[in-house]
């Protein structure tokens, strides 16, 4: 009986030991990793499994149904609710293109056509353009178009 | 919300009540008549103040794929997550990462929930767009090696659909699936 329970004691302590490592790199992720984007990556999916080990070390070692059916309840709650977050803020860095471009190989979100490649209209007004051969001509044209618009209306 | 017949609407709505119930029992931690009574009244409450469209489709759980879809998603999210770790410590760090889209094949919007969820969690993927009408799904990848891996990458959330559909999805879902295949081999 005692060597059963030192036996889960022992996993129960692997569990939240490795549970908190796996928070730490998530940490030491969100440092390191160099965009907003991957940032995310680094602070759902360490940090998700590593939650979830520290619940199952909880489980084994505290008694009590109570306890064990509220670590389920927590764990539930990280597996939907984690990805939902990520997702929002990750898709408000895109479109304000807060996006280290040269570290993708590719990306096809923005070379499906059907939107102006030049001004999105979401993005941080200190953002360089996206494609500069571009930008500089339109740009000209849309001043040339404000000037004659001025002309008119005086 | 559109006018709907009450007892099609309870139907609907009673999935939400009942979960709604067992999470504040399980809150309380004990079971007693008192915490399902007030749990009734809570859940209720909280429906007729903040309510959601019906969850529409309905879905059948098949037990022998639902265990193969939970036990790769287990491997899965062990794996993503050494493989971050790995990145966040290691000296190679994330230098090279992509967003590629993906034809869907599932028209479920509750199928399309759990495939975006289940994107989100595995292995260096994350969901950044879900073309509802098109069922075009875009994903950044933490890291890729060349270009042949990204393709192996987007195989890999095919993949991860079919194990989904197989295990949610009604007869059409799956028919749909293999058809999706068909066309996506005539149009490439």
């Amino acid at each position: 009986m005692s060597v059963l329970a030192s036996v889960a004691d022992v996993v129960a302590a692997g569990c939240l030991l490795a549970g908190a490592f796996l928070c730490l790199t998530a940490g030491v992720g969100l440092v390191r990793f160099p965009d907003v984007l991957s940032r995310m990556h680094a602070g759902t999916k360490p940090q998700v499994l590593g939650v979830l080990l520290v619940m199952v070390g909880g489980a084994i070692r505290l008694h009590g149904l109570a306890a064990t059916w509220m670590l389920l309840l927590v764990a539930a709650f990280q597996l939907i609710t984690a990805p939902v977050s990520a997702h929002m803020i990750s898709r408000v860095a895109y479109r304000r293109r807060h996006v280290r471009r040269d570290l993708l190989l590719v990306d096809e979100l923005s070379d499906a056509g059907g939107r102006d490649s030049v001004y999105r209209g979401d993005e941080p007004a200190d953002a360089p353009p996206e494609h500069p051969a571009q930008a500089l001509p339109e740009s000209r044209r849309e001043d040339q178009e404000e000037r004659e618009n001025g002309s008119q209306s005086s | 919300m559109s006018v709907e017949p009450a007892g099609s609407r309870l139907r609907h709505q009673l999935p939400l009540l009942v979960w709604l119930v067992v999470v504040w029992i399980l809150l309380w931690g004990t079971w007693s008549w008192a915490n399902v009574v007030s749990g009734v009244t809570v859940a209720l409450v909280v429906m007729l103040l903040l309510p959601l469209p019906p969850v529409v489709g309905a879905t059948r759980v098949r037990p022998l794929p639902l265990l193969l879809f939970v036990g790769h998603f287990l491997v899965d999210l062990v794996v993503s997550g050494a493989q971050v770790a790995w990145r966040a410590l290691g000296p190679g760090g994330a230098q090279q990462g992509a967003i590629v889209r993906v034809q869907l094949r599932v028209d479920s919007d509750l199928l399309l929930t759990v495939v975006a969820e289940t994107l989100s969690l595995v292995p260096g993927s994350l969901v950044l767009d879900l073309d509802r009408e098109s069922r075009l799904i875009s994903i950044h990848l933490l890291h890729v090696d060349d270009l042949a891996d990204v393709e192996r990458q987007k195989a890999d959330v095919l993949a991860t659909e079919e194990r989904i559909v197989r295990a949610f999805g009604t007869a059409e879902d799956i028919a749909s699936l293999e058809t999706g295949r068909l066309t996506g081999r005539t149009t490439r």
